[in-house]
């Protein structure tokens, strides 16, 4: 952008005087926002831990653990030290034998087993195994008449420090692939709607007249279709992925900007330094995107950080629909449909996913913000 | 600007003539029927009804019979409330959901401009940053999870409020929150930005100068500025808040029309949903038209002659 | 309207402390109903206000068990196929009508001409020539029903049908009133339009908002009906009946949200009624597919499956699992035959289940990937997601493919490709042949397996034929035994029915049809 060399007054006079451009400016005033620069390090924070914290995190986001289903948060490891006795009885409870006492230390558990008539099958060491709270079970003792053992086994240590959801997966882990899912989701759908959005409204405000009339009629006709058919249609005939969904999203969420642009145009239109450019030949397609574009890019930034939260909770309604990402995948509008549907027995599974989508969009807003501070060509 | 808006509203027919066919055509495209259910029919039953409801027509036909129906003011009848015919079905949804939507609006665009206004007069102050903070916190927590905690708390825990239901005054704060807080949000940032840039332009600048007083600037010249790109979003908005939200009704089983999109939809309900696009469509064109008439009315320097 | 609500809302608040005139009772209804139209109806929700609003020859009382409705004795001749209903002399309809014979002959016919559109004729379909009509190869007089006089009814079936008197509990044999429907056409059912014979009438009809019934003193049983008007709620979304509830709004609520069960027993407790259902949730096995042809592999994948972790931590014990695919407590059948990996420990039946895979040919080593559709909805996904699991010891990989109910049903029914479906199924009456006609191999709408044994189909056809229902019951249970060996389908659960019930509201008894005819409940305070 640094061929900007019209001097139109509205723009860049008082940058190109003191020799620097527009956007070099902009990133300095973007700097000196104290807000928007920790936005900035926490969209970062976030976009590195949607690409590397599903393979750091200590659990798959698509590991069940049946034994554990919407567990509450906690720092300490599951099982807790309470659980670990039911745990063993639940896990032996068919293998035929009685338990006659359980200690629990160290890591370990041993267990004392007796039965009454038959002997002891050395296979129930496989019981516990099966569970996922233990691992390692060995015999240790096994008494002469095979009617009494000692058995010992490892206790798992598993960190749910997010809790778990309804199958038993790792909220943790499932927010962090959702973090994943849902920037990509936002980014790419908010450029898509973005190049379409803009370049089509500052052309139809620009052109005005006859063509404004055709173009805004087309707008108009795609805002009144029945979306949702849209989408199914979309989904059943070219199956069922994520690139798809930023298609349909951004296909759908270009109108909003149109608009918006066209509206601006057409004040901008009538500015002294549009009409200057004008009469002095320039063509039209240079005043838009010299003109035009720019001076509309603080509107622009404000509505799109107010855009990338509509396409996130527009993915999550279609998620809910059952037309959005596809297990094991997940998003954050889909945990959070999830967590409100149990608000009230497993308030965290709401809590955390809604908690990270709102730093996530607040630092979106303040980037936004300061991005529009820093750009706002008046400001001087 | 009369015959501006005649010829607008004139020219909106074809629009309205091509949704119409798109979404006829999309809709049969789609897989299944109106018929197909959990409990799915004995195949007798199910030509019965396709022959009752002239779905075993060609195509085309049914288009030519449908555009003949609606021509005469018949929109057909529902697939699904079997008793009913759309127009009888949107007839009584439709004020429900106008009602509730108008209500928002005016308490989202009210109560967005003040802060909004408030906020960039006070730029960076911590009024300022409440403001951004609150209404940055109503984008980003979702209709379903802010419309049951609030029925949650001021129905079911401080049984202040009715949790459901239509018909009294009571049942519509509680649906008329949920659905304003997030356009208060929207708004308040878009005036607050817009505020800002009206404050510095020269023809405020220049009110200033003249010694005019703080109050009648903002009031009069720099709202006037600042609404704008509340105005021009509002269009599309209010077409959306007006023809119904299915969360909100559905989290307070409100009686409107915004459910019929998406369960007619699902359902198949091919007249209901061609239905609700009509009057989506017509919404959208009128509030389109309202948008740029506002426009001109506001900004001086649109003109459309 | 304004008023109307705010007294009723009101009263629901203030309930109790009033005098009968305010027994309003607010009632919580699954859905909208989509017709109050008798012979159009297919829905839960309707079959709940019919019941309220028409009185047909007999009817379940609040036991769900069949008792005399319109007709006060019955007689079935020897060979079980001719019915002679001896009408009560009391009935009327609500604008003081005598119910007649003539009236259920005009009812019977109207629900069987192919114009009606009617989506359950077929419930009806063991009348003689009542299916044949229902195509349009007959004309409606040559149905098997005739009005002996006034007060004497004769229906004849085509073959004996041992299950016939629950079916005429079921909303499509509700009389009509042949006046009305002359004269209103399709709009008898409006407000003001509607004659009905039933414990109330229909006062008001707002669509998605609430349908008001008032007591009908001309009801023969009036004396008896203690609730004087009746407000049905349709609540789309489960919670907010349960949050209507729990604020005093409502006095019960018809289903709940599996996933706030706990907490709601935990809270609420007697309130919070959970009770065996006529349904079975199950998956289908495309025995057309290369792998599932294979018996091994449909044994293996159905005895992995571990029934009680769905039943217990996604349904929170609101479902029942299931060892066979006949719910048990049905009608008319001794119950379902045995199966042996049911009585094994999970532990024995995944080594059981690897060697029979391994036998087949597939095992970690050789994964197989098959294909899961299920129709949207959180419950679906969290058991696709649970059996997945389940299943991927057996090398099996599992890929979902969600459809809206509307495509995936008719992805089912046009024989589309999946190797692995999900659907369920609420039993319409009592009795196993509803459960077990749906694999006959020239089943086409049900048949979703593409199951084809010509043995099976024999013993369906036997048990048709079987008057003795002892007998009949046996032949049924070898066929539901051939069921459980071949696998069709692999039953997952049977449903249970949820309900809210408040205090106050006396006389519901859970049982098995979930039904709960407002004439046999009242409001404490009276």
């Amino acid at each position: 952008m640094t061929d900007i060399a019209n001097p139109a007054p509205e723009i860049a006079a008082g940058e190109w005087a003191a020799g620097r451009s527009l956007w070099a400016v902009a990133l300095m005033r973007l700097r000196r926002n104290r807000a928007a620069m920790a936005s900035l390090v926490v969209l970062i924070f976030m976009a590195l831990a949607g690409i590397f914290g599903p393979s750091v995190a200590p659990h798959d986001y698509s590991e069940v653990y049946p034994e554990f289903v919407k567990v509450p948060p906690s720092f300490a490891p599951y099982p807790q030290e309470d659980q670990i006795v039911p745990a063993a009885e639940a896990a032996l409870a068919r293998a035929r034998v009685d338990i006659a006492g359980i200690e629990v230390g160290d890591g370990q558990v041993e267990i004392d087993v007796t039965s009454e008539r038959r002997e002891i099958d050395p296979r129930i060491a496989r019981y516990l195994d099966r569970s996922d709270v233990f691992s390692g079970t060995e015999m240790v003792t096994v008494a002469d008449d095979g009617l009494s053992a000692t058995m010992r086994a490892d206790v798992a240590q598993l960190y749910f420090i997010a809790g778990t959801d309804a199958n038993g997966r790792d909220l943790l882990s499932r927010i962090l692939i959702s973090l994943r899912i849902s920037l990509m989701i936002g980014a790419l759908a908010t450029g898509v709607a973005l190049m379409i959005g803009v370049l089509y409204g500052a052309t139809a405000g620009f052109a005005g007249g006859r063509l404004d009339n055709v173009m805004m009629r087309v707008v108009d006709i795609l805002y009144s279709l029945p979306f949702v058919f849209f989408v199914i249609l979309l989904v059943v005939f070219f199956g069922r992925n994520v690139v798809l969904m930023f298609i349909a999203v951004g296909a759908v969420e270009w109108l909003d900007m149109a608009r918006i642009v066209r509206g601006q145009t057409l004040s901008l239109r009538r500015r002294e330094f549009v009409q200057a450019a004008e009469s002095l030949g320039v063509r039209s397609r240079d005043i838009v995107r010299r003109h035009i574009i720019p001076n509309t890019l603080g509107t622009v930034i404000i509505y799109m950080t107010l855009m990338i939260p509509k396409v996130i909770l527009l993915e999550s309604f279609l998620s809910f629909l059952g037309l959005g990402v596809q297990e094991p995948l997940t998003s954050l509008g889909v945990l959070i449909a999830e967590g409100a549907k149990n608000m009230r027995n497993a308030p965290f599974m709401l809590f955390w996913p809604a908690a990270t989508m709102t730093i996530l969009l607040f630092a979106l807003n303040f980037l936004g913000d300061g991005l529009r501070d820093a750009l706002d060509p008046k400001d001087r | 600007m009369l015959s501006y808006a005649l010829r607008r509203l004139f020219g909106a027919i074809p629009t309205i003539f091509i949704i119409i066919t798109a979404a006829f055509f999309m809709m049969r495209i789609a897989p299944g029927g109106p018929f197909d259910q959990e409990r799915t029919l004995e195949a007798t039953v199910m030509e019965n009804l396709n022959a009752t409801f002239g779905l075993d027509l060609p195509l085309w036909q049914q288009y030519g019979m449908y555009l003949g129906n609606l021509f005469r003011g018949d929109m057909g009848p529902s697939f699904i409330y079997r008793d009913m015919r759309v127009q009888e079905i949107l007839g009584e949804g439709l004020p429900v959901s106008v009602q509730l939507g108008l209500t928002a609006l005016i308490l989202a665009l009210v109560v967005g401009a003040a802060l909004g206004t408030l906020a960039a007069l006070r730029q960076n102050s911590s009024t300022d940053y409440t403001v951004i903070a609150v209404a940055t916190f109503g984008i980003t927590v979702p209709n379903f999870v802010v419309a049951p905690v609030l029925s949650l708390v001021f129905a079911v825990m401080l049984n202040w409020l009715p949790a459901q239901g239509w018909g009294e005054a009571r049942q519509m704060v509680l649906p008329v929150i949920a659905l304003a807080l997030p356009q208060v949000a929207i708004i308040a940032r878009l005036v607050r930005g817009a505020m800002i840039e009206a404050l510095r332009s020269d023809h405020v600048r220049t009110a200033r100068a003249y010694g005019l007083p703080a109050r009648m600037v903002v009031l009069k010249h720099a709202l006037r500025a600042a609404i704008l790109p509340a105005v021009s979003y509002l269009g599309p908005a209010a077409a959306a808040l007006l023809t119904g939200s299915i969360v909100v009704e559905q989290v307070f089983n409100l009686p409107g029309i915004g459910r019929y999109f998406v369960q007619g939809a699902l359902n198949r309900d091919y007249t209901l949903v061609m239905g609700t696009v009509v009057i989506v469509a017509v919404f959208v064109v009128v509030f389109n038209l309202i948008v740029d008439l506002l426009y001109a009315l506001l900004d001086p320097r649109v003109r459309y002659d | 309207m304004t008023r109307d609500l705010l007294t009723a809302t009101a009263l629901a608040l203030v309930l109790g402390a009033t005098s009968t005139a305010a027994q309003t009772y607010m009632r919580g209804n699954d859905a909208n109903p989509e017709t109050l139209d008798q012979h159009k109806t297919s829905t839960v929700a309707e079959a709940n206000i019919l019941r309220d609003l028409y009185e047909g020859l007999v009817v379940y009382d609040r036991n769900a068990e069949v008792i005399p409705g319109v007709a006060e004795s019955w007689e079935v001749s020897e060979d079980g196929t001719t019915y002679t209903f001896t009408l009560r002399e009391t009935a009327r309809w609500s604008n003081g009508d005598p119910v007649t014979a003539d009236d259920f002959v005009f009812s019977f016919r109207r629900i069987m001409m192919p114009e009606t559109g009617a989506k359950y004729a077929n419930i009806l379909y063991p009348i003689a020539n009542a299916e044949a009509i229902n195509k349009g190869e007959m004309d409606p007089e040559e149905m098997g029903v005739r009005a002996i006089d006034e007060k004497t009814l004769e229906i004849t079936l085509s073959q004996p049908t041992p299950y016939f008197l629950e079916l005429l509990t079921h909303q499509t044999g509700l009389p009509v009133h042949p006046a009305s429907v002359e004269e209103h056409g399709a709009e008898f059912v409006r407000p003001g339009n509607m004659v009905s014979n039933g414990a109330f009438t229909l006062e008001e009809n707002i669509l998605n908002d609430r349908i008001v019934l008032a007591k009908n003193e001309n009801f023969h049983d009036a004396e008896n009906v203690s609730l004087a008007r009746v407000n049905y709620l349709p609540f789309e979304d489960l919670s907010t009946c349960v949050r209507a509830w729990e604020a005093g709004e409502v006095h019960s609520c018809s289903d709940l949200p599996a996933e706030d069960i706990e907490r709601l027993q935990a809270e609420h407790g007697e309130a919070v009624r959970v009770a065996p259902y006529l349904g079975t949730y199950y998956y289908a096995l495309n025995h057309n597919d290369e792998v599932l042809g294979d018996p091994r592999v449909r044994q293996a994948l159905s005895m992995v499956i571990d029934r009680e972790f769905l039943a217990s931590e996604i349904f929170e014990g609101t479902m029942v699992p299931a060892q066979s695919f006949v719910p048990p407590g049905i009608g008319n059948y001794g119950g379902s035959p045995d199966v042996d990996y049911f009585d094994a420990s999970m532990l024995d039946r995944e080594d059981q289940a690897i060697a029979l895979m391994e036998e087949a040919g597939y095992g970690p080593d050789n994964p197989v990937t098959l294909e899961l559709a299920y129709n949207t909805s959180e419950n679906n996904k969290n058991v696709a997601t649970a059996i997945a699991d389940m299943w991927s010891i057996l090398g099996v990989d599992l890929e979902y493919t969600v459809r809206d109910a509307s495509a995936h049903y008719s992805h089912l029914r046009d024989k589309g490709d999946f190797d692995v479906a999900r659907a369920g199924w609420i039993g319409d009456y009592s009795d196993p042949q509803n459960f077990l006609f749906m694999v006959e191999s020239d089943n086409d709408g049900f048949n979703y397996a593409n199951y084809d044994n010509a043995e099976y189909d024999a013993l369906m056809d036997e048990a048709a034929a079987a008057a003795d229902l002892e007998a009949r019951a046996e032949i049924l249970q070898q066929a539901e035994a051939m069921f459980m060996e071949d696998l069709p389908f692999i039953p997952l659960l049977y449903y249970s029915s949820r309900s809210l019930v408040s205090s106050d509201l006396q006389g519901w008894e859970d049982n098995i049809q979930n039904v709960h005819p407002s004439r046999f409940l009242s409001l404490a305070g009276s």
